[in-house]
């Protein structure tokens, strides 16, 4: 299992990846497998305000509907809309193209409560 | 299991079929209907199909060949009460003093039907302990809506809608949250304890003036009962939150314990499920919605009204001495959930099934159930984990991750290899808590034998994945269709036909 060691992690299993006081957001590779093949992304609209791990979307597998998770809250900057015509790239690659949203950060001090690799390591299992 | 279709090509799509002019005419025609319809609103052609009669019988016997229902075999889809549906309650619905009663005829001219509503809602509140039920809700998560929506009023009208949170514990049926979501409530997820059930300390955490509703269903999806119910009931009773009865499992418990008695202040029922209406081919349902005596100004309109005759004097069924009326003049009610009388024939159905039992019959009906998931539990559990290995009620959770790690042979396998076995699959992957989840719902119409078979059939699959897994893998291949893309089907879903040229 990929848990990169650069990223900051969500006990909901989200990661986050903080560049000054913007956040690009997605799901872990252990989210990704335990949900199996996604078919469906619902994200938040760019310019809401969202707090930190408020529920901002829904993710579909082919397995279950799950709720999506931030991390961090703040101001929505970006989604990704490439996710809509293409959500397999959730399941390809995590951490690259299947990122979901940028968050402009409202405390840059929330990262405080999210895990490191190490950390987050000891809970991604079944 | 023999499958005579299967192999046997797919046979076209009944647009594709039939020739102009082939539709047999059994009535001569009367005046050409273009006598009656505006010369602007007339087409030039309507591509629908023109099939002989036999044609269609042939099309349509054919398609029910190739699937799969009760009627053919085994059917333990968790959560769905998939029983045996006694055709006696068919042939009760069908009698043409139901079936061919106009919607709009006056209460004077349905008072047979009105007294079927009535019977049946009182017998309802008889079972489950509420103070009535409403019969117009069209299955379980409209019910669901339907009482959030009481809630929410009643609420309202007691000045205290700062209340907008509902609780639902983490094995609940999805369509728990997405009800609550839909009525504009904030959802609370409450995490299970270790042996599976909502936990008194954690619910207590999350109460507050801000609670409206509790959803729980009891027995819950893991086929555990809350023990602690009346504790859970209590401490939200004493924050001013509602409990709420989710009737999915009701086949659980009819005649042995009531969820007004628990302490719930509303639930739904699936009559489809606990009361043998068909179902399973999403078709029409029925989810009467109860209330404890607080909440029935509330419920959706029309009611029936029974008001005493004056003349008989011999009771011997609560329509006896009666004559009913529908009571649209509810000014605190949520209004109608739907149009005309709901699904009336699943009332009919539901009354039948009820009668036919009556209430020791009901109460054997719940038991067996539950004898049944027990005998399957203890067999399944020789050789698939039982994560919960204590006595269950009407269904029961295993889970194959073990298997998984040994042979990569996944829940959605094993189920897969059980539709080449002549059985339908049981629900997979829920609830969400167990990983590889198989949640099994015997019912009590099965006999021990085909119990045994089942188990049997199994426990081979089980040890077939650990001789060969790319064979289960490779399941089903005894079927119609073999298996199925369902990544792609979600993906890409084609859901419409289109006539070519």
């Amino acid at each position: 299992m990929n848990i990169p060691s650069d990223l900051l992690y969500s006990k909901e299993h989200e990661w986050a990846k903080v560049d000054g006081e913007i956040a690009t957001i997605g799901i872990t590779d252990f989210a990704q497998g335990s949900l199996g093949d996604i078919t469906f992304v619902e994200l938040p609209k760019v310019g809401a305000k969202v707090e930190q791990f408020s529920n901002v979307g829904v993710i579909e597998s082919v397995k279950t509907v799950s709720d999506l998770y931030t991390p961090l809250g703040g101001e929505i900057v970006e989604v990704n809309t490439a996710i809509d015509a293409d959500p397999a790239a959730l399941n390809t690659d995590p951490y690259g193209s299947g990122w979901l949203i940028k968050i402009k950060l409202s405390d840059t001090a929330q990262t405080q409560q999210l895990l490191n690799a190490a950390a987050y390591t000891d809970i991604a299992h079944d | 299991m023999s499958q005579p279709s299967a192999n046997r090509p797919a046979p076209a799509l009944i647009f594709e079929t039939g020739a102009p002019g082939r539709a047999t005419e059994y009535v001569e025609r009367s005046r050409p209907h273009t006598e009656f319809l505006p010369q602007e609103m007339l087409r030039e052609s309507l591509p629908l199909p023109d099939n002989s009669e036999l044609d269609v019988v042939r099309h349509f016997t054919q398609l029910s060949q190739r699937t799969f229902g009760i009627d053919l075999g085994f059917y333990p889809l968790g959560s769905c009460t998939m029983k045996y549906n006694p055709r006696i309650n068919d042939a009760m619905a069908n009698l043409p003093g139901f079936c061919d009663l106009h919607p709009y005829a006056p209460d004077d001219l349905a008072q047979g039907s009105l007294a079927v509503m009535y019977e049946l809602e009182r017998s309802l509140s008889s079972i489950f302990g509420m103070a009535a039920f409403s019969l117009n809700p069209s299955a379980g998560a409209h019910a669901e809506l339907a009482a959030l929506l009481v809630a929410k009023k009643y609420f309202k009208d007691r000045g205290e809608s700062k209340r907008t949170k509902v609780i639902v514990p983490d094995t609940a049926h999805g369509t728990n949250p997405a009800s609550a979501a839909m009525c504009g409530f904030k959802v609370i997820s409450l995490p299970s304890d270790a042996r599976g059930r909502v936990s008194l300390e954690e619910i207590e955490k999350v109460l507050g003036d801000d609670t409206a509703v509790c959803m729980m269903t009891n027995p819950n999806t893991l086929g555990l009962f809350e023990d602690h119910i009346a504790e859970i009931a209590a401490a939200v009773h004493r924050v001013g939150g509602l409990m709420y009865y989710d009737g999915a499992n009701a086949n659980a418990i009819m005649g042995n314990v009531r969820p007004g008695d628990m302490g719930f202040d509303l639930m739904h029922l699936n009559t489809h499920k606990t009361f043998t209406i068909p179902h399973g081919g999403g078709g029409a349902g029925h989810g009467p919605l109860g209330v404890a005596a607080h909440l029935v100004e509330y419920l959706p309109t029309p009611v029936v009204r029974a008001i005493p005759d004056g003349k008989s004097e011999l009771r011997r069924a609560p329509s006896d001495g009666m004559r009913f009326e529908l009571d649209f003049d509810r000014p605190k009610s949520i209004g109608p959930m739907r149009s005309f009388w709901s699904n009336f024939a699943h009332a009919v159905r539901a009354l039948s099934y009820l009668y036919a039992n009556g209430a020791e019959g009901l109460k054997s009906v719940s038991q067996l159930a539950v004898l049944n998931a027990n005998y399957l539990r203890v067999g399944v559990s020789e050789f698939l984990a039982t994560p919960y290995p204590e006595i269950c009620r009407h269904e029961f959770v295993a889970s194959a991750q073990e298997l998984k790690k040994e042979t990569g042979v996944r829940a959605l396998d094993i189920a897969k290899a059980l539709l080449d076995r002549g059985f339908m699959a049981p629900t997979v992957y829920f609830p969400l808590i167990v990983p590889e989840c198989l949640m099994m719902e015997p019912t009590e119409t099965e006999s021990k034998e085909t119990l045994d078979l089942f188990i049997e059939a199994l426990r081979e699959i089980v040890e077939t994945a650990k001789r060969d897994p790319q064979s289960v893998m490779a399941a089903p291949v005894n079927t119609v269709v073999g298996r199925i893309d369902e990544t792609r089907a979600a993906r890409q879903p084609d859901l419409r036909w289109r006539q070519s040229g």
